[in-house]
């Protein structure tokens, strides 16, 4: 075996590390007793991530010829890349250097600077060992096809859609319900400039409508995705809409001789109706009408239905098909961007509000309707009655948010929206509005000048949680027939009763129901409440630990309509970015399978959360896919034959790496136990 | 003047010592080769005979048991020293084995259970000691240590032969190996390689068929209904150690409906054939909740004897603490 010479650099990290660990003592420590052990020189430095810290490295391993490098300093998540490049750059395969994490594991987390110091020069140990045990590593190539799948057709997905077509490249838009647009499609006006959200999406939808390099699949859902960045393959479920969108005008006359009328639960919130064969909304991209099997007559209460879509369809070829079916489409993308955005709370679930018992109690999203000049009302504030305009309005926040009963985190956009939806009934009605809030936050671009305006347009603030919303008058001077909001006013110390006509509760956004299963068929984490989790909170905001699939807009967590054009536009640049580099060099950290050790027991196969592992029959062994394996190391550690090794991470490393890390504990084994 | 050959046992059950004469008359090739130096199982000799030997005098010995009592060390470092050979010989000598579950218990408790408990013929605290004197002057008994140790624990060893026991074709093969190498008609293997075994695991010679594992119970073999004689046994629900056993047996277990118990160890390069299989075994059992699992793992009355029946003495455990104390 070739002598090996390690070289170990110990960073202070300013005070961050050398605050609480000696790390000159660290650096002696490894010169002098891990001499024996390989390591030829060691040093400290103040900023080892400094481009004087890497010359440092550099140099030393053209001039004393390192062939093995170990820093400690901070978490590899943070600088592995950094003093990997500095190897490469000396001639080092950059797989022959590791971290030791003496910052996050050792100098943030103890106080005691000699017990700090002992357990920093104990990591310092166990990484010498395993660097000794590292093999030299490649990276992985891969070719990276252009085309790229974005899931949903809110706003993020729109505009990543629109950037990555705009550079010329072909994109599949994904949308699960028959029109473009999302959430924002049905609010009124947006905070804080009170923009029509119709005038400045329609414009975007339509864009993205009749793009020549964006094939729009609406109606459609992703049923499984194989492969790895630069080469998927996606299995959608194109849903019936019973109407040839290749021969329909969408002229409408079908929707106006429908005679079954049906409540709009989604894009009217529940406030509105629709027809069996319905518009989603006026705007909507694609132009054209969708039926509802659940409720036209064709196919429900047999007799064959009454066809008066059919009889009034102008085509020829008749547009109206009740003989279409669902249908599979396969897709080949390179990149994936997932903006499938989030769900609004159930209201319900704070019986105390009274949300769907008591009639004058709306939601923020019902009211968004009623005040757009398209819905149900005309863009009228009235109550439940149709017709009564409300004289007094309280508007509640944090519904379902910031609270330890249904979640914990706050929404971000329901105090601008309480904001928004009291300015505007104060604006329609002139009623009283009450505005209970816990906290006002109101911290983005002009944000909190509006928050100033709605306070002086007279609507009152009160400053507490309310407690109950009820019908049923208890004081003297309480009639029937209107709702009581009992809160404590914690600004004035006291106990309220506020009677108002009209309440409406801001309701939580929460991850997507089925965002674990989505999670799961594009092999991406979500957090446990649900929110696909991003590569770095700070620093890669919109990639995931999936190389290829990126995030954009709320299904990454709750953000407001700027937030989530600026990350479908971040996500379509990280695509666009693979996409010019054409080939892409990936991580060699890569499970294999020994073959002549696998037996075959299968025991891997189902484990892969990224499906790498393929049974080979005719061999009777399994295999790995390279290109696809993450490096997770599930299987490498449910191997019961131990045929399955991670590179970069062998058994060999990992044994070395705990021998060397308790070398010293076991010298003074009374101590340690 | 032939090459000298030994077996000898330690703490064992003496089944080596029948598997080695259970490959019937290819025995004879044996005593044809070699010239028995010393094997109690077989012929009369003392331990004085081996002492006045030359050091080295032994060309090989095949050592079977682990090592438990101060005889037994004193053997082991004895053999060694007298043989160019030492093989570590079935299942006892390399990694415990049946004997080695022991450690999970103080050499107290187990002397309290051997002569206070049921059936104990000594009524009130007795137990053995190393020296007493008699009127026929002093008797001595060898002292029970405090944990059970494998033999390359104690003594360099050159082969390692697993199994318990290990099978009759595999020992065969091993003899004529070692006579080819005596003969000088065959190159000697690498030290440390083990002999008489596969490369791979016990699935690899198991013709059950097997698809994806998901385990959704655990049960022992009578408390199921008749098991299909086609299909892997743990997906039936077996606990079946084969996946993490090496190889080399030809599966005669499974192959008639016994699960894999673990006999022949770890795979290559596996430190811990007990660690591994657990993590295998949760890697694949699909539950719906917590309590799921529970009922799952209540389908393993005894986790630790089934997976580390063979191979607690030379796994990462090794032995209860309270033990492991005591040795130190």
């Amino acid at each position: 075996m070739v002598q090996e010479k390690v070289g170990v650099y110990v960073c202070h990290c300013g005070s961050n590390i050398a605050g609480v660990v000696d790390v000159g003592d660290v650096a002696r420590f490894a010169a002098e007793e891990l001499k024996d052990r390989g390591v030829a020189l060691a040093r400290d430095y103040t900023f080892m991530c400094s481009v004087s810290g890497q010359d440092m490295i550099e140099r030393d391993i053209r001039e004393l010829g390192l062939t093995r490098v170990v820093v400690a300093a901070c978490s590899p998540h943070l600088h592995e890349a950094t003093f990997r490049g500095a190897c490469a750059r000396a001639g080092l395969n950059p797989y022959l250097s590791e971290m030791a994490s003496i910052r996050e594991h050792v100098a943030w987390v103890h106080r005691d600077p000699q017990a700090a110091t002992a357990k920093a020069k104990a990591i310092v140990a166990g990484t010498v060992a395993r660097v000794l045990r590292n093999e030299p590593l490649q990276a992985i190539e891969v070719p990276i096809d252009a085309r790229t799948l974005v899931v949903g057709g809110g706003i993020a997905g729109i505009q990543a859609a629109l950037e990555v077509a705009e550079a010329g490249y072909d994109v599949h838009l994904i949308e699960r319900e028959p029109s473009l647009g999302g959430h924002m499609a049905q609010f009124d006006k947006t905070f804080p400039t009170l923009d029509c959200a119709a005038c400045i999406l329609t414009p975007k939808m339509a864009a993205a409508g009749a793009h020549p390099k964006i094939h729009l699949h609406t109606w459609s859902e992703v049923e499984k995705v194989e492969g790895q960045v630069g080469d998927y393959t996606v299995h959608v479920r194109r849903k019936p809409r019973y109407v040839d969108a290749d021969v329909c005008t969408g002229c409408g006359i079908c929707v106006e001789k429908c005679p079954v009328v049906v409540v709009d639960d989604t894009f009217e919130a529940g406030i509105g109706y629709r027809k069996a064969i319905y518009w989603p909304f006026a705007q909507a991209v694609p132009n054209l009408p969708v039926l509802d099997p659940a409720t036209c007559t064709y196919f429900v209460g047999g007799k064959g239905g009454c066809r008066a879509c059919e009889k009034f369809c102008p085509t020829v070829p008749n547009s109206i098909r009740f003989d279409q079916h669902e249908e599979p489409l396969t897709l080949r993308v390179g990149n994936i961007i997932l903006a499938t955005g989030f769900d609004l709370f159930d209201a319900r679930r704070v019986a105390q509000y009274g949300y769907g018992r008591l009639a004058n109690v709306f939601t923020s999203l019902e009211l968004e309707r009623m005040c757009s000049a398209a819905g149900p009302t005309g863009g009228k504030v009235v109550l439940r009655d149709g017709h009564t305009t409300p004289r007094s309005v309280g508007i509640v926040h944090c519904v379902g948010s910031r609270d330890r009963n249904y979640n914990r985190h706050c929404s971000a956009i329901c105090c601008m929206q309480s904001l928004k939806t009291a300015h505007l009934i104060k604006e329609r009605t002139g009623a009283e509005v009450y505005d209970f809030y816990i906290d006002m936050r109101s911290p983005g671009k002009e944000y909190d000048e509006f928050y100033q305006r709605v306070l002086d347009d007279g609507v009152h603030f009160i400053r507490g949680k309310v407690a109950e919303i009820s019908d049923v008058p208890l004081d003297p001077g309480e009639e029937d027939g209107r709702l009581y909001v009992q809160v404590e006013d914690t600004l004035a110390g006291l106990r309220r009763r506020i009677p108002v006509d009209m309440v409406v509760l801001s309701a939580a956004l929460e991850p997507r129901r089925d965002s674990a299963e989505v999670g799961r068929i594009f092999g991406i984490a979500c957090s446990t409440r649900g929110w696909f989790i991003e590569k770095h909170a700070k620093l890669d905001p919109v990639a995931t630990m999936t190389e290829g699939v990126f995030v954009a807009g709320c299904a990454q967590g709750p953000k407001d309509i700027p937030a989530s054009v600026a990350q479908g536009a971040a996500a379509a640049a990280r695509v666009l970015n693979h996409i010019r580099q054409g080939v892409l060099s990936l991580e060699p950290v890569r499970a294999g399978v020994l073959a002549e050790r696998c037996s075959g027991c299968r025991l891997c196969n189902g484990l892969c959360p990224f499906n790498a592992i393929r049974f080979d029959a005719e061999h009777g062994v399994s295999e790995i896919n390279a290109a696809l394996c993450q490096g997770c190391g599930t299987c490498v550690a449910a191997c019961p034959a131990g045929a399955i090794q991670g590179s970069g991470f062998s058994d060999a490393q990992l044994y070395a790496q705990i021998d060397g890390l308790l070398a010293d504990l076991r010298r003074q084994p009374a101590e340690a136990t | 003047m032939k090459p000298r050959f030994a077996m000898y046992w330690a703490a064992s059950c003496g089944g080596c010592e029948i598997a080695v004469l259970n490959i019937d008359e290819r025995v004879l090739a044996l005593d044809a080769a070699f010239d028995i130096a010393f094997w109690p199982a077989a012929m009369d000799a003392k331990y004085r005979d081996v002492e006045a030997l030359e050091d080295g005098a032994i060309w090989v010995t095949l050592f079977n048991g682990g090592i438990r009592t101060d005889e037994n060390e004193h053997m082991a470092h004895l053999l060694r020293r007298k043989s160019r050979l030492l093989v570590a010989f079935g299942s006892c000598a390399n990694e415990g084995c049946i004997p080695g579950l022991a450690n999970l218990s103080t050499r107290a408790d187990l002397l309290r259970a051997a002569y206070d408990g049921p059936g104990s013929e000594h009524p009130g605290p007795a137990r053995p000691q190393t020296a007493w004197d008699a009127a026929e002057g002093t008797l001595t008994l060898p002292a029970l240590q405090p944990v059970l140790r494998t033999l390359d624990q104690v003594v360099e060893v050159d082969y390692h032969v697993p199994g318990c026991p290990p099978e009759s074709h595999q020992i065969a093969a091993v003899l004529d190996l070692l006579i080819a190498v005596a003969r000088g008609e065959s190159e000697a293997p690498p030290k440390g390689a083990v002999l008489g075994a596969g490369a791979s695991t016990v699935c690899d010679e198991c013709p059950r068929s097997r698809d994806v594992k998901r385990i959704r119970a655990l049960a022992r073999i009578q408390q199921l209904p008749p098991l299909d004689a086609n299909l892997c046994l743990l997906e039936q629900g077996l606990m079946c150690a084969g996946p993490a056993t090496r190889g080399g047996c030809d599966a005669r277990c499974p192959r008639v409906g016994a699960p894999c118990i673990g006999c022949y160890g770890a795979a290559p390069d596996v430190l811990d054939q007990g660690a591994r299989l657990m993590s295998a075994i949760a890697s694949v059992v699909d539950a719906d909740d917590a309590e799921h699992i529970d009922r799952v793992l209540d389908g393993l009355p005894d986790p630790a004897g089934t997976f580390y029946r063979f191979g607690l003495a030379r796994s990462l455990l090794r032995a209860h603490r309270a033990a492991l104390a005591a040795e130190e």
